[in-house]
């Protein structure tokens, strides 16, 4: 075997080694997720000095015991569902408002576009914990404490700052020869933003979504602060108020809910990558 | 179809002077070119037209009605070209050609019948289905002409639509436009920086520079009787000899031009014209195939940085030779006097004719 033969060979193993590396570095978390949940608890829980005890294979048979605790016993379902409805109509709220603010300030603000776009972005850069106090005094005046509409009404003061900035960039990125274009080829504003620009947005638009989604899912102060009632909790929220008990972890129903939210976010992901990158890869003006 | 007024017309970029008080009348069916090198405003003074830019002062009318600030591009009744074409990339051809008619909510099947019109004239009917990345440089710009077509606008506006595409295809597209210019007669303003497609396409020219029209007239009227040094200088490859205080030409404060391919050698002209004759230093002959260009001075007028050249036709089979001086003329009638201070171009001064071997 010649000596070029064996650095390619030698390559392509590196190559593997590393891929692998990610792969697991990515999927283990799942992996143990997965593990825990169905795991009987005297797998789960065993003594510090017994090293006979694999802890990542099933020592035991599997159990849906966990399962049936986060379903029947805790709210699981309605969290479930509470947190749909948070996010959707955060997602509706901040493609609203974060879409047409991006253009504007993209095209229409001229050379203060730029800075007001940077002022608006800041604005997410301060911490809900500085900000949950004077907001929990909006939420009461509001008389929304206790409610979804509290997190429906505060959620879009991060994601829209963001959002706007984003999308900035999107609508930047759009020649303005096609917008005079179709200016000229008889819309007004309007109708340019709608039958031209908004199909070179789309990507930024899921960007938007994906990251509303995000930023969503995971907020935990506000949920904290503006909601007592178990029966209106995010599973955020629900998840370690309902199953950390004292000090007492419930590892399998806690292993759970959180595999069975993050699986069908994982899928939704992957669809809208495709779409990005398929969005960027989108003809230019010049060929 | 409508004729271009503009009068007085000035847009300004927070001091920066882009048009500087322009007046134009494009007769109705004309072909007028705006040319000029970049930055002089003639993209600005087109867009300006369209109602992309608003007019800092000044007033524009097509067809005899005022396009004020408050009437929007999509509103005059124009088509514009841009450089990059701007096809919509997501739509196919049809789809790019019916989008104007669309917005003036015509029925599908005139729709189609008007596409189908356009796209016969430019023989790209089996292009109909594709998305413009899949289409050459010159079958898009043919889309983008078929789009501007369909509206049936009264005026036409091009920037700059050749300049994407390579040398050769740029002969036949100036051709192709300049046919369909005359079959559709549609009033059509041009812009370009290149002299030759202004020459070739333009039935006037409009010659700009720093925000002002130098001059307006034929390409025949602008390259044989430039108005002032810029035009005479701007226009024509090489451009026009100029020589500064010739006494026994001009008197003083004049400057004194001709065209590279007037000067010719003494002896190509007969014994009994009436020629300008110089001595003419040869410092470099370089020979071009069809022609000969010739660098050199006159003997009294050693200026290194410009040249005094000479255009030799291929059928002038006399032999030239470098690093010596020889006899060369040009014709009195094709001399041209400039003001030195003003740069306008001034009437010959009748007296100074003859020998000029200064």
């Amino acid at each position: 075997m010649s000596r070029y033969r064996l650095m390619r060979y030698a390559r392509r193993v590196g190559v593997y080694v590393a891929a692998l590396g990610f792969v697991t570095f990515a999927a283990f978390p799942f992996y143990w997720m997965a593990l825990t949940t169905f795991k009987q608890n005297k797998d789960l829980y065993v003594s510090a000095t017994n090293l006979k005890h694999v802890p990542w294979i099933f020592n035991a048979a599997p159990t849906l015991a966990h399962l049936k605790l986060l379903f029947t016993q805790t709210a699981y379902p309605q969290w479930l569902l509470n947190t749909l409805l948070v996010v959707v109509a955060v997602v509706l709220i901040t493609v609203v408002v974060a879409v047409p603010a991006g253009y504007s300030l993209a095209r229409l603000a001229g050379s203060w576009g730029e800075g007001m776009g940077i002022g608006i972005f800041l604005t997410y850069l301060i911490p809900p914990t500085l900000l949950f106090i004077p907001f929990s005094r909006l939420v009461a005046i509001l008389g929304l404490q206790d409610s979804l509409w509290s997190l429906v009404v505060v959620y879009p003061t991060f994601t829209i700052p963001f959002c706007t900035w984003l999308v900035m960039g999107f609508f930047r990125s759009v020649p303005w020869d096609l917008e005079e274009q179709a200016m000229i080829d008889g819309y007004s504003r309007l109708g340019v933003f709608f039958r031209v620009v908004l199909r070179f947005a789309v990507p930024g638009i899921l960007t938007v979504v994906v990251f509303t989604f995000t930023l969503v899912m995971q907020e935990f102060i506000y949920a904290l602060t503006f909601i007592s009632s178990v029966d209106k909790m995010t599973v955020s929220l629900g998840v370690p108020v309902a199953l950390v008990r004292g000090d007492v972890y419930h590892w399998g129903a806690l292993m759970g809910a959180a595999l069975i939210t993050s699986i069908p976010m994982a899928i939704v992901y992957n669809l809208f990558m495709d779409r990005f990158v398929e969005g960027l890869t989108l003809g230019a003006v010049k060929g | 179809m409508a004729a271009v007024e503009i009068r007085d017309l000035h847009k300004h970029f927070e001091g920066h002077r882009a048009v500087d008080g322009v007046d134009l009348s494009v007769e109705d069916g004309e072909f007028v070119v705006l040319l000029g090198p970049s930055g002089c405003g003639k993209t600005t003074l087109l867009r300006t037209i369209a109602g992309l830019e608003e007019p800092t002062s000044g007033e524009i009318r097509l067809g005899g009605r005022v396009l004020s600030r408050d009437v929007p591009p999509r509103a005059r009744k124009i088509a514009m070209m841009f450089q990059s074409y701007a096809l919509y990339p997501h739509r196919t051809v049809f789809g790019n050609i019916a989008f104007p008619l669309k917005a003036l909510h015509t029925p599908r099947d005139e729709i189609e019948e008007k596409v189908r019109w356009a796209v016969r004239m430019f023989d790209i009917e089996r292009y109909l289905d594709r998305y413009p990345r899949h289409l050459s440089g010159g079958e898009r710009q043919r889309v983008a002409l078929c789009r501007a077509v369909v509206r049936e606008p009264q005026a036409f506006l091009l920037d700059e639509p050749l300049s994407n595409l390579d040398a050769k295809q740029r002969t036949t597209a100036r051709d192709e436009l300049k046919r369909f210019q005359e079959d559709v007669g549609i009033t059509t303003v041009y812009v370009t920086h290149d002299q030759v497609e202004a020459m070739g396409l333009g039935d006037r020219i409009a010659v700009m520079n720093a925000g002002k029209v130098h001059q307006f007239g034929t390409p025949a009227e602008v390259y044989e009787h430039p108005a002032d040094i810029f035009v005479a200088t701007f226009i024509g490859l090489p451009p026009m000899n100029l020589l500064e205080s010739i006494e026994a030409l001009a008197p003083a404060g004049m400057l004194v031009g001709f065209r590279p391919e007037h000067f010719l050698p003494r002896s190509a002209f007969g014994e009994d014209e009436d020629v300008t004759t110089f001595r003419y230093h040869v410092r470099r002959v370089e020979y071009l195939g069809s022609e000969r260009y010739l660098y050199g001075s006159l003997d009294a007028h050693e200026d290194p940085e410009k040249p005094i050249i000479a255009r030799l036709p291929a059928m002038l089979r006399l032999e030239v030779e470098a690093d010596r001086t020889h006899e060369f003329a040009v014709h009195s009638g094709q001399l041209r006097y400039f003001d030195e201070e003003s740069g306008q171009r001034r009437d010959p001064p009748g007296a100074a004719r003859g020998r000029a071997d200064a």
